[in-house]
């Protein structure tokens, strides 16, 4: 084991940080750069990427050919650790409600895994009460975030092209690869049916940056998920800022340590964390002149709510009693199919990066139509590595279509079997919908009074309900999903949904974008931070996660969620300078 | 230097009670365990948690099928994908290993498949007066022939027909992701490359065409 895991001594840090995803891996990049003392802390094992492999793997690498457990939901080669369900850290529900809770558990969070899809909020979307009514505004509007959003362009690399849209800024963009075969045809028919189709915006390197010699170009093997262990030309937080931000010597990481509370004096400030090593099952503090949160939106709503002082009877920065509200998730739907022009299609390598290279971005007008928010689309098909589920249900297709030509008789075995999965292989293709639900004050987590998880920490209770409008959205997705399917020629195989179920919209936590539990705002009896993420009851207290996201657009969450960590670290050096910290 | 014992000179307030010094105890048998690389430390060639390497030992010191049922297994999955001009059979790709690796990592499978097994040899019991493995090649095919084909089988046969679509799909998910599988499928990819758009042949058979815009945009090599 490396010693920079750990101190030799104990020290009083100029910050500790609570989780190492992306918010807390920016922050522990900022201030460590600037030459700050960080304590990080982790509550999962000390993943490192250039350790633990799974890239370039074959799918009998794994005996199970990649199917997921509960270890790896997203598949035995996905490069995070737990997800759904944690052994001995459950998660409560108030009866008729639900939220799937993912909780990733290693060095650098989730990004280890995710999808890359690094959108900028536009201006529209810090004003959302003001254009329809709904919701709250920002107290911050595009005009103070996007310096912070072309400082992570630059230091962090992303492709995309400049296309001028309103509420979808332009960027600082490395070159987008060429669509794929199915994404041409998606393309012509989505734009024919009057949906926009554009590259899409990765935080992928298709050329080096200036800002690193550590990491190269993309190789194109299509698997970010597995996280990019030989070329770094992902953006992880693990790889392009924890392990950065460790070679300063300025950062202490602690892997396996489970915040319990943070620790305040009798002014009611900030003093440190406490927390539970999950390797020796042993109690210890850290103490830092501010502490950071940054453990994703629920965790840090669950850690100040369990901070109860004499100045914080009601949970740490919580006399206005919003912590754990305006949880919100992306909402999602899907649907998928066939390209039958696909069948029997000459081999190529076809993986190119790990995800879509092109997606639709919101074209709707609201006014017009019965839901108040937007929705972007996402797509996917081709030629992919075979995995466990490869070949599965083919007697559902083998007497349907021709195969080279011949009429066949459904099911079947034997040598003409083998020639019908080699003439369906890469003829997928499927598309889904992330929009923005509307954050309410209805839609909550908070402590359940009666039970606690295996370290003894009191755990959340969930209370999250859809509202009509999510549900017409989806409907709206359903729609324009079945459109760009017709205008190919692509046959729908699952996902056509009605009424009785929603019209397929997943359940809120699915799509893996918590925001909202720890909202900015200039009102402190509305809001439990100001808006530089600084909690109006607690000065040396920060929330650098989904937290303090007051609404979260049709845009993934991540490029918001480091541009707001890189600006509140700013702020927090500025405001030690000015001994003001 | 000692983790354990730097991880302590952090700490600032220890609780000290009886209960915690055992769980110490416990804790350095753990962190020897833990030494090992996650990657090297195991037989999987895959980075594996020490929570995932438990579940592999425990999921593989068990045999789920007895000799009888996986002779019969063997021989429905060489029906199902036999030898051809292209690439070998489903046995010759271990399927039949597969398959009882992923029952016992996947218990739903297990009823279904046994049941099925037996349900097939009851068949033949009747029919021939031997098992399935027993029977001849024709008498085999037979039966094979009475649940292969769903939407020509009869009424009775449905369970059947059940049971050999997931010995089908077991199969080939088990054959085209073995190293004979994917050679087969020639699936091309899982190696560096430089993606440099739909290749010209492809684009001219599908009259496809990028715009002036993505050639001038777009990442390309020569």
């Amino acid at each position: 084991m490396p010693d920079f895991q750990v101190k030799k001594q104990p020290k009083t840090y100029d910050a500790v940080i609570v989780g190492s995803g992306a918010g807390g891996g920016m922050a522990a990049y900022v201030l460590s750069k600037a030459g700050l003392k960080v304590c990080l802390l982790e509550a999962g094992a000390m993943y490192n990427p250039q350790k633990n492999v799974t890239q370039l793997k074959n799918p009998w690498d794994s005996p199970r050919r990649g199917a997921s457990t509960k270890f790896r939901p997203f598949g035995d080669f996905d490069a995070c650790y737990w997800g759904w369900e944690i052994d001995g850290e459950p998660y409560t529900h108030v009866k008729g409600t639900r939220w799937d809770w993912w909780r990733a558990r290693m060095l650098g969070g989730r990004t280890n895994h995710w999808g890359r899809i690094s959108l900028r909020f536009g201006p529209k979307d810090f004003k959302r009460k003001s254009i329809d009514g709904l919701g709250d505004d920002w107290p911050i509007g595009y005009e103070d975030i996007k310096p912070y959003y072309d400082k992570i362009d630059q230091l962090i690399g992303v492709f995309g092209t400049n296309e001028g849209l309103e509420n979808d800024p332009d960027g600082i963009f490395l070159p987008p690869p060429k669509p794929r075969l199915h994404e041409l045809f998606i393309k012509k028919a989505a734009t024919n049916v009057g949906v926009p189709v554009i590259p899409s915006r990765l935080s992928i390197l298709t050329k080096k940056i200036e800002s690193t010699t550590e990491r190269n170009a993309c190789f194109y093997c299509a698997q970010c998920g597995r996280n990019c262990s030989i070329a770094k030309a992902d953006f992880s937080s693990s790889n392009v800022l924890i392990y950065p931000a460790i070679s300063t010597g300025n950062v202490d990481v602690v892997a396996n340590a489970m915040a319990r509370e943070v620790l305040t004096d009798a002014n009611g400030l900030a003093t440190g964390v406490s927390y539970i090593n999950k390797e020796d099952m042993l109690e210890y503090q850290v103490t830092g002149k501010v502490v950071i949160l940054a453990a994703s939106a629920c965790e840090s709503a669950r850690l100040m709510l369990n901070s109860k002082s004499q100045r914080h009877p009601n949970g740490l920065s919580n006399s206005s009693n919003v912590v754990g509200k305006y949880l919100h998730d992306s909402t999602g739907a899907g649907m998928g199919g066939i390209l039958p022009q696909l069948f029997g299609r000459k081999r190529y390598n076809e993986d190119g990066v790990g995800g879509m290279h092109v997606y639709s971005p919101w074209w709707g007008d609201n006014k017009k139509l019965d839901f108040p928010r937007g929705y972007h689309i996402e797509y996917w098909g081709g030629m992919g590595q075979p995995a466990y589920g490869f070949g599965w249900g083919i007697e559902g297709l083998n007497g349907k279509y021709p195969v080279n030509g011949t009429k066949k008789e459904a099911g079947g075995y034997g040598a003409s079997l083998k020639e019908d999965y080699r003439y369906f292989y890469g003829a997928g293709v499927g598309m889904a919908g992330r929009g923005e639900a509307l954050a309410l004050e209805s839609n909550y987590c908070e402590i359940d009074p009666a039970v606690v998880d295996k370290y003894g920490i009191p755990v959340l209770r969930f209370n999250v309900k859809y509202t009509d409008y999510e549900i017409k959205q989806a409907k709206h997705m359903k729609e324009t999903f079945k459109e760009i399917m017709h205008a190919m020629g692509a046959v729908i195989t699952w996902g056509d949904n009605g009424p009785e179920d929603n019209y397929g919209l997943e359940a809120p936590g699915k799509i893996i974008h918590e925001a909202g539990t720890v909202r900015m705002g200039n009102d402190p009896k509305r809001s439990a931070l100001n808006k530089w993420c600084q909690a109006h009851e607690c000065k040396n207290l920060f929330v650098v996660d989904g937290g303090p996201f007051v609404s979260q657009a049709d845009k993934n969450i991540t490029w918001t969620i480091l541009a707001l960590s890189m600006r509140s670290s700013e702020y927090i050096i500025d405001e030690m300078k000015k001994q003001n910290l | 230097m000692d983790r354990r014992k730097s991880l302590k000179a952090l700490a600032v307030g220890t609780i000290s009670t009886g209960v915690l010094l055992d769980a110490c105890k416990l804790s350095d048998k753990k962190t020897e365990e833990k030494k090992t690389d996650s990657t090297a430390g195991n037989e999987l060639n895959l980075d594996r948690q020490p929570e995932e390497l438990e579940k592999h030992k425990e999921v593989t010191s068990k045999t789920f099928f007895t000799g009888h049922e996986m002779a019969t297994i063997t021989i429905l999955a060489d029906i199902i994908i036999p030898k051809d001009e292209i690439s070998g059979s489903a046995s010759d790709a271990k399927v039949p290993e597969f398959i009882e690796f992923i029952v016992k990592d996947m218990p739903q499978h297990q009823t279904p498949m046994r049941g099925g097994l037996r349900w097939l040899d009851m068949q033949c019991l009747k029919r021939y007066e031997k098992a399935f493995k027993d029977c001849d090649e024709k008498q085999r095919m037979e039966m094979v022939d009475e649940i292969a084909w769903p939407d020509k089988a009869k009424p009775g046969m449905k369970q059947g027909v059940n049971f050999f679509n997931l010995m089908r799909n077991l199969t080939a998910t088990g054959f085209y992701t073995s190293p004979t599988g994917v050679k087969d499928i020639d699936y091309k990819g899982n190696t560096p490359n430089q993606w440099n758009g739909v290749p010209e042949d492809v684009l001219k058979q599908y009259s496809m065409a990028y715009t002036e815009k993505e050639l001038k945009e777009c990442i390309k090599f020569d």
